[in-house]
């Protein structure tokens, strides 16, 4: 942990912003480990995956656009130091009394959480504790998690248009130096079919495993922009072509709310997956996978939208003056 | 048996960890930024290796096996590659390795190009 | 009051202020959303270590374990990054766009852009000002 505090030490006192986002990284990936050291298997990897992999990307695409040096502040910072050393000190007043770290009867432990361990196997059957809670127990709120994303994809979308008239330019977009690079191909070649492979894997095995839909859909896009790095953007439009890539970001959330729909129209509540089969635990098990499938594909369309996005401004910048 | 295995998965753990470590030596100390690639990449290739096999002995015959066989193939793959990467972005944007000029005395530093 | 069994919490407490500190006093905007990465992910670590209990395992249904950590806590926070990551890739969008629209992303010099630009605006719209130079007359003479 005290590696983490010096590591944001360091983003503090840099100025050289390409230094910062590369340590970043280095913070989100301490931080997945860490988090891999508390038990927490499904954050770390979800930590790991989007923090240290999509979040690394964007800041760096947006580097490329703004800027690399920060320049120096004119102005003493005293008062923000009095500010943050008063709030620091009030913070720390308030953990006096809190719990000591890994105790069994400290108060967060007592009335849902044995519930929803003990009860899970019985309802759900689904060994993954956090997927059965995640897409069943607490299904409502996914959905809203899901319509973030959507929301975050349509905003970036609407900021950061392509317009229309460079549309024919598209397919001369692959940079001439790109084509020389032979080894980065032929291992790209091999590895971007596993990647989506092991996304899939994850999507499906996050009911015995760490996994699930948010993972699967960063994994599945780290293919799809490792893809776009080395092939060129105007190649990887055409495969995956804008109005595709906007239809399944809307298909992903219709799917999710669609299956809360047909719940409320078989007779249970919304999102009551219980009723979609015979079987209680037969419709939880449907339930959790349709709805899993959905955040799923809209993560890893909304994910590849917003770097295609992004990319498309550098490009735009070097091809059209 | 187990008794060989440990001993021989704590070896492969230890010699890994300690390539790992002078990886890192070697990133701070080097002079130059390709001799440093150069260091780090082929340390931490063969100190993942090492110690993913160190692991695999401690797994036994199971499901964990050929799980952190990938990984290690994997390893070797991607860490190769983004060394090589690197090192051809750095020559794209102009950055000169640094040379041993013929007038340097043994014992000397080189001189920046 | 353990120091040890509170450790963690005080940990938090720094990146927290750490992140805290970057986001208001740094002026450029990239470094602002790095820092205000760095607070959301001390908050994680609160909670995350508030689920964690002493010889248990993650919370995977097995066969050979009876203790396990609190899944609570792990499925707010995966809610929690996934909303980090989409806010802050909303927020870069924004930083280039002010960036296209300012022509920097330090904020001193946006404040600059924006004052001259409200006080042309003022006096597009009202006309200009009485006329003050009479007070530069040398009243001594």
């Amino acid at each position: 942990m005290s590696f983490l505090a010096l590591t944001a030490l360091a983003i503090v006192r840099l100025n050289d912003l390409f230094a910062v986002v590369m340590l970043s990284g280095i913070y989100s990936l301490l931080s997945a480990s860490f988090f891999l050291s508390l038990d927490a298997v499904d954050v770390a990897f979800t930590e790991a995956s989007v923090g240290a992999g999509i979040s690394t990307l964007l800041f760096l695409a947006s580097l490329k656009l703004v800027g690399r040096y920060e320049k120096k502040s004119r102005y003493k910072p005293a008062l923000a130091l009095g500010i943050v050393i008063v709030t620091g000190a009030l913070l720390i007043y308030g953990t006096m009394d809190m719990p000591h770290f890994g105790s069994p009867d400290s108060p967060i432990h007592q009335h849902v959480a044995p519930r929803y361990i003990n009860d899970s196997m019985a309802e759900i059957g689904v060994p993954n504790i956090v997927t059965s809670v995640l897409a069943s127990y607490r299904g409502f709120d996914t959905l809203g998690e899901t319509l973030v994303v959507f929301t975050a994809g349509i905003g970036v979308m609407s900021l950061l248009l392509i317009s229309r008239e460079t549309k024919d330019h598209s397919k001369k977009l692959v940079p001439a130096d790109m084509q020389q690079q032979i080894i980065l191909r032929v291992v790209a070649k091999m590895m971007i079919p596993l990647i989506l492979m092991f996304a899939l894997y994850v999507q499906f095995h996050g009911d015995y495993g760490p996994g699930g839909g948010f993972q699967a859909g960063v994994i599945f896009a780290a293919g799809v922009i490792l893809y776009t790095m080395l092939f060129g953007l105007g190649r990887a439009r055409q495969v995956f072509k804008r109005q595709v890539l906007e239809l399944l970001t809307a298909t992903g959330v219709l799917l999710y709310g669609g299956v809360g729909v047909v719940c409320m129209l078989m007779g249970g509540d919304f999102l009551d997956y219980s009723v979609l089969r015979h079987d209680a635990i037969h419709g939880q098990h449907l339930g959790i996978l349709l709805v899993e499938l959905g955040v799923g594909i809209t993560v890893a369309s909304v994910m590849i939208l917003i770097f295609f996005k992004f990319t498309w401004r550098t490009v735009k910048h070097k091809y059209n003056p | 048996m187990e008794l060989f295995l440990d001993i021989l998965s704590w070896f492969f753990l230890a010699s890994g960890s300690f390539f790992c470590l002078t990886g890192a030596v070697g990133l701070l100390r080097f002079p130059d930024f390709f001799s440093r690639i150069h260091a780090t990449s082929l340390t931490d290739t063969l100190g993942a290796g090492l110690i993913l096999t160190g692991m695999m002995l401690q797994a036994g015959w199971g499901l964990v096996l050929p799980k952190l066989l990938m990984i290690l193939l994997l390893s070797f793959l991607a860490g190769t590659t983004a060394s090589h990467a690197m090192a051809k972005a750095a020559l794209k944007s102009g950055l000169k390795p640094l040379v041993n000029n013929e007038e340097n005395q043994p014992g000397e530093k080189p001189s920046k190009p | 009051m353990n120091i040890i069994g509170l450790y963690n919490y005080w940990i938090v407490v720094l990146l927290m202020m750490i992140g805290f500190y970057i986001v208001i006093a740094h002026e450029n905007l990239i470094k602002k959303l790095v820092g205000l990465t760095i607070f959301q992910t001390s908050v994680f670590f609160f909670y995350i270590s508030m689920g964690k209990i002493n010889g248990a395992t993650p919370p995977i249904l097995d066969e050979k374990w009876q203790l396990y950590s609190n899944p609570l806590p792990h499925v707010l926070i995966l809610t929690a990054i996934v909303v980090g990551i989409a806010t802050t890739a909303l927020g870069l969008s924004l930083v280039v766009r002010i960036q296209e629209a300012y022509g920097s992303i330090e904020e001193s010099e946006i404040q600059v852009q924006d004052t001259h630009d409200q006080l042309e605006c003022q006096l597009e719209a009202y006309g200009p000002g009485p006329d003050f130079t009479i007070l530069n007359k040398d009243l001594t003479k």
